[in-house]
């Protein structure tokens, strides 16, 4: 038998695309023609399960859970190529960032997934010291999604450590609680 | 001259020698830094993965406290930082709804932002500030015979040319033809190098950056310029594993803007963070004919 899996009406969420329409940036998504420009100029779209137009014409036929699950919201690295090309001014990258969102708020990514891993351990390290720490926030995100890629990447961490580019350091600014109030002021309004 | 300065994280850690090329460079010139005082981290593109609102609340810290400073100009060398700044400036005024959030989260901590502050680059800066006329002037050694990639990346002009052009920048190839460098004709200029990819998600990360390394090494390149401290890191730190990887040696020396101006400026090495490079320019560098000067 193939292994394919019938697709029924009832699995799709058509409300969705009304969801998405509301957000900042994502309010064109109608304005979609399917020229696949996005798709053309998208330095990454060949490593992507979904290219940026399939995703955009799934997004409006309410495919939500293949969307969320897929490889290209993730591997998006918001090089904004596609938001200039697009001939209908679509913000194609906002739109990656929404769908990014919705992701991590249902979990449905594995919690070894590095990517999502790098957007909650950022979050941590900036709410808690106000700046980002780069060699604390990849040491840990390393830890929890492969710990066996610490020697491999051991050489390299060596290198940047002898020449003080791999900061372990903290750098914690003054106005961290005005962080974290600005953040929950943001939190309870939404 | 004098700006309020925004490092950014990524020149705290592993962008070390970008500052200090930075500081050399502009003391040379003449122009004043002023770090802003308790900057935070602009949310960078990864806190919109998180949430929206709450990473404009970020940026907008720091364009709050340049403007409670009494400036209008916030000047910052990373790109990364230069599009989350400016981009907070483009949707607080589009969307009001979002910007009634994030003055609301301003407020609870005694500051209020007007929309005002601009954010310039460092390129931006050197090219239309200075001038390249007054910065051509105070070059002491030309770097004739050098052959130049401008890496300009993408959140450098992308998707807001705030000062060049958006499919084709040319404002990194005239800083470096005004060194007296040879700009060597570069079509992937404004292609990605896959940010936190490389460090990631290998397989898809070295590829983009082996890519760029590639085509620089077979036009023949001294030299690759980037204006972008996390593209110099991830341009010239994963070389090893890269030419492992496809089996391709793809060594090529990769520098932050501002040390190749210094260069020229006559700068000495030591305050330009060469020590921090990991694949030497030493090399390319010597390439430099010694041209009499008037």
């Amino acid at each position: 038998m193939f292994p394919v899996r019938l697709k029924y009406e009832a699995e799709l969420n058509r409300g969705f695309v009304y969801e998405l329409s509301k957000i900042p940036g994502c309010e064109r998504i109608w304005d979609c023609i399917q020229c696949g420009t996005c798709s053309g100029t998208c330095p990454l779209s060949i490593y992507m399960d979904y290219t940026p137009r399939t995703l955009i014409g799934m997004a409006r036929e309410g495919f939500m859970d293949d969307i969320l699950r897929s490889s290209t919201i993730w591997i998006c690295s918001s090089c904004y190529v596609c938001t200039v090309r697009c001939p209908r001014k679509l913000k194609v990258t906002d739109l990656m960032y929404a769908l990014k969102r919705y992701a991590i708020e249902l979990g449905v990514n594995s919690k070894r997934h590095p990517l999502p891993t790098v957007a909650a351990e950022f979050r941590r390290l900036v709410t808690k010291y106000g700046r980002n720490p780069e060699g604390r926030l990849s040491m840990r995100v390393l830890i929890k999604c492969n710990p066996l890629s610490i020697f491999r990447m051991a050489r390299l961490g060596r290198r940047l450590l002898m020449r003080g580019r791999f900061c372990l350091k903290r750098d914690v600014i003054q106005g961290r609680h005005a962080i974290r109030t600005m953040l929950q002021v943001i939190r309870e309004g939404s | 001259m004098k700006y309020v300065y925004f490092p950014g994280c990524c020149i705290h850690g592993s962008g070390r020698h970008c500052e200090e090329a930075l500081f050399a460079v502009f003391e040379k010139l003449g122009i004043e830094l002023e770090e802003l005082p308790d900057w935070n981290c602009c949310g960078s593109t990864v806190y919109l993965a998180i949430d929206e609102p709450s990473m404009f609340a970020l940026a907008a810290r720091n364009l709050a406290l340049t403007q409670k400073l009494g400036e209008k100009e916030l000047f910052t060398p990373c790109a990364g930082c230069f599009l989350a700044l400016h981009k907070t400036n483009d949707y607080l005024a589009q969307y009001p709804k979002l910007a009634e959030k994030v003055h609301r989260a301003l407020a609870a901590v005694g500051l209020e932002y007007n929309g005002q502050v601009q954010v310039r680059h460092l390129v931006d800066i050197l090219v239309n500030d200075y001038g390249l006329e007054r910065l051509q002037s105070q070059v002491v050694r030309k770097l004739e015979g050098l052959r130049v990639v401008p890496y300009y990346g993408c959140q450098f002009i992308r998707p807001y040319p705030v000062f060049d052009d958006v499919y084709s920048p040319t404002s990194m190839d005239r800083l470096l033809e005004c060194l007296g460098a040879e700009v060597v004709p570069y079509p992937l200029k404004t292609r990605c190098c896959g940010g936190p990819l490389a460090g990631m998600v290998g397989e898809v990360g070295y590829r983009l950056n082996y890519l760029l390394l590639k085509e620089a090494k077979r036009r023949n390149a001294d030299l690759v310029v980037t204006s972008c401290p996390f593209c110099q890191f991830n341009l010239e730190c994963y070389q090893d594993e890269i030419s492992e990887r496809y089996h391709e040696d793809v060594h090529i020396p990769t520098l932050f803007i501002a040390q190749v101006v210094g260069v020229a400026l006559g700068i000495p090495r030591e305050q330009l963070g060469f020590r921090r490079l990991l694949v030497s320019p030493e090399p390319a560098l010597e390439k430099i004919k010694e041209v009499a000067h008037a």
